[in-house]
């Protein structure tokens, strides 16, 4: 019997440093602005709300949007720093 | 543009106007620590402020008075194009996710006060840290120059000061005390003043900026009325140009302006000496990161502000009784006469002490950071290396003093549009320190004079475009966007600047290699760019003295 079942193949303490929770968190920072750059995909004036054109109810929108894909990213990176930490820790101490 | 003094809102203004006062000689006791003569402690709060206080003192620094007034002035102006603030700061904060965060924790560890200690420590070279100084000085001056037109702005609107005395004095006598106040507690309290005023300029925008997009629209009739008064204006032809006078959306031809405009806007706003030491000043890296994703509650608030341009068009704001376009109306003036004419007097002083107040925070952080550069990056460089941190920070409280007197007698000397212009340059200059201090955070492979060389072609070549751009109101440097090369579309000059300047840090750095220039020491280590407050990394690092 081994002290250590669940003994990981990679070097222990090492995450690769592209995990999926890294990827995740690009991506989440990346679709705001490539969806404020593209600006020919809101330079219309219709459909409007409550009298506003288009063109500004949707960039106001895409305001409260990007800080959510912003603290998605902030929460993955935070997640795959603690595992990080916690690999580190598994190996010094 | 004066109606005689407005009494009552000029009560309710000088009222907010003492409260921060008292706030602000009173913030030197606050959370003061054993050490009160370092650096950190004046120049960056003691590094000690927690999320929401680093969210205040951010929000009231790079949402300024300056952006209260041209912002819905560019709208009020032209229409569309003048709400490319609004996408430029959504995009901000996902870009510089990726590398504030690093800069603070090598800030932290090695001690940084300013950007260009951190390029010195870097790259091992002062000529290059010298550049990043200079250029955020440069920068950051008319940027406080035009903290004072904000407020004269709205002294203008209030009915005192302005054009209607002919004494020079005492027509300005207003902007002096203003900034003789704010001067007197920047030196004696230093960042921790603009930290606590923060939350009564914050406060105050939030709840007239909602006020403001409820309550009006219903006086106008709606946004549907507004926004149809608005296109009416702005599809009539102007009978100089012969083109319309301005546009609901952006054009096919305006849509590279408006993405370049934006993106390379955002890439700058995090390279502003304020901007970085408000950043610095924060406790932990994660309250830097967290903030990345609170900040936009205040680019929300720019978004209804922006609005407030068409408000003030359906208002039938710079036309006379008679609906006529009044001749050289001062589109600056839309927001404080749209307020003045349709906000009961007390509303109104409200109002404009949160338009003045929103002057008075950042022009102190703005002063703060430019002399936290001079001492650190020119001062103990090169003219005392000796200096120990009391005479840091006795140079600097000195420096903050000059700084804003300069920025008094540039705005009462010389022509306000001036001052407007140097600001638009100094967004294309700060841009250009990009490459140095955001590649340095990721990578060493840069070579120092590579970055050098690649600094100085985009400041010349920002420079000589911008010069030759006339508008109505100047005759160079009249504005910010020209064709871009080889792409042939109208674009943002910083951001074509910033490509060159690239592009000639990577050719010159490929060179450099190939002939094994020396290439500097490099002080810092792996693990500094990632140290969190609490890591062992941090327990060798130059010590925050410690906050209570």
């Amino acid at each position: 019997m081994t002290l250590e079942p669940d003994a990981p193949a990679a070097p222990p303490g090492l995450l690769p440093p592209v995990t999926p929770a890294r990827v995740l968190a690009g991506l989440s920072l990346a679709v705001p602005v490539v969806a404020l750059l593209w600006v020919n995909s809101y330079a219309k004036l219709t459909p409007k709300l409550g009298g506003v054109p288009f063109f500004y109810w949707y960039q106001i929108l895409w305001i409260p949007v990007s800080a959510l894909f912003t603290g998605a990213a902030y929460l993955l990176l935070n997640h795959d720093a603690r595992r990080r930490k916690a690999a580190r820790g598994g190996e010094v101490r | 543009m004066s109606h005689g003094v407005n009494t009552g809102a000029l009560v309710v203004f000088v009222l907010f106007f003492l409260l921060v006062t008292v706030l602000g000689f009173l913030a030197s006791r606050w959370r003061r620590s054993d050490n009160g003569l370092h650096l950190d402690e004046w120049g960056l709060g003691g590094r000690s402020f927690g999320t929401w206080i680093t969210w205040f003192l951010l929000g009231g620094d790079l949402y300024t008075a300056y952006t209260f007034i041209a912002v819905p002035a560019a709208v009020y102006g032209a229409g569309a194009a003048g709400f490319f603030a609004v996408p430029y700061t959504i995009i901000a904060y996902p870009l510089v996710f990726l590398f504030l965060p690093r800069l603070w924790s090598v800030a932290r560890s090695r001690g940084y006060v300013t950007p260009a200690d951190f390029v010195r420590g870097r790259y091992g070279s002062r000529g290059l840290a010298l550049a990043v100084a200079v250029t955020g000085i440069l920068a950051t001056m008319p940027y406080i120059a035009l903290q004072l037109v904000g407020i004269q702005a709205v002294l203008d609107t209030l009915g005192v000061g302005g054009g209607s005395s002919s004494n020079w004095f005492v027509k300005d006598l207003p902007l002096f005390l203003a900034f003789a106040v704010l001067a007197a507690y920047t030196y004696s309290s230093g960042l921790r003043a603009p930290a606590l005023i923060a939350f009564v300029k914050d406060t105050l925008v939030y709840i007239v900026i909602i006020v403001a997009v409820v309550y009006l629209p219903m006086r106008l009739g709606g946004y549907g009325h507004i926004f149809d008064a608005a296109a009416t204006k702005f599809n009539a032809v102007n009978p100089k140009t012969h083109q319309p006078v301005g546009s609901m959306i952006t054009g096919p031809k305006a849509q590279w302006g408006y993405a370049t405009l934006a993106f390379g806007s955002a890439l700058a706003l995090f390279m502003y000496p304020h901007t970085v030491t408000g950043v610095l000043a924060a406790k932990s890296r994660n309250t830097v990161r967290r903030n990345m994703a609170i900040l936009p509650a205040y680019s929300l608030m720019l978004g209804l502000l922006a609005l407030l341009g068409f408000l003030a068009i359906a208002a039938g704001v710079g036309k006379d009784a008679n609906g006529k376009a009044i001749a050289g109306f001062n589109p600056q003036l839309a927001v404080p006469e749209l307020f003045s004419k349709l906000f009961p007097d007390w509303f109104t002083g409200v109002a404009f002490a949160a338009i003045g107040i929103g002057a008075l925070v950042p022009a102190a952080i703005m002063s703060i950071a430019a002399a936290n550069l001079f001492t650190r990056n020119i001062y103990k460089e090169f003219l005392r290396p000796d200096a120990t941190p009391e005479a840091e920070t006795k140079v600097a409280k000195v420096v903050s003093l000059l700084v804003k007197v300069g920025a008094l007698v540039f705005v009462l000397g010389m022509d306000k549009q001036l001052a407007i212009n140097l600001q638009l340059l100094g967004g294309i200059w700060i841009l250009q320190t990009f490459v140095s201090v955001v590649a340095g955070l990721f990578t060493r492979w840069f070579h120092r004079w590579a970055l050098l060389a690649g600094w100085a072609v985009g400041m010349v070549y920002g420079t000589w475009k911008a010069y030759g751009i006339a508008s109505p109101a100047t005759k160079h440097f009249g504005g910010s966007s020209a064709a871009i090369p080889v792409i042939g579309q109208i674009g943002y000059i910083g951001l074509t600047a910033f490509v060159l300047n690239l592009i000639v840090a990577v050719v010159l750095t490929l060179v450099l290699k190939a002939a094994k220039a020396p290439e500097g020491v490099d002080e810092t280590t792996a693990a500094d760019y990632s140290a969190e407050e609490g890591d062992p990394e941090l327990a060798d690092a130059p010590q925050p003295v410690a906050a209570h």
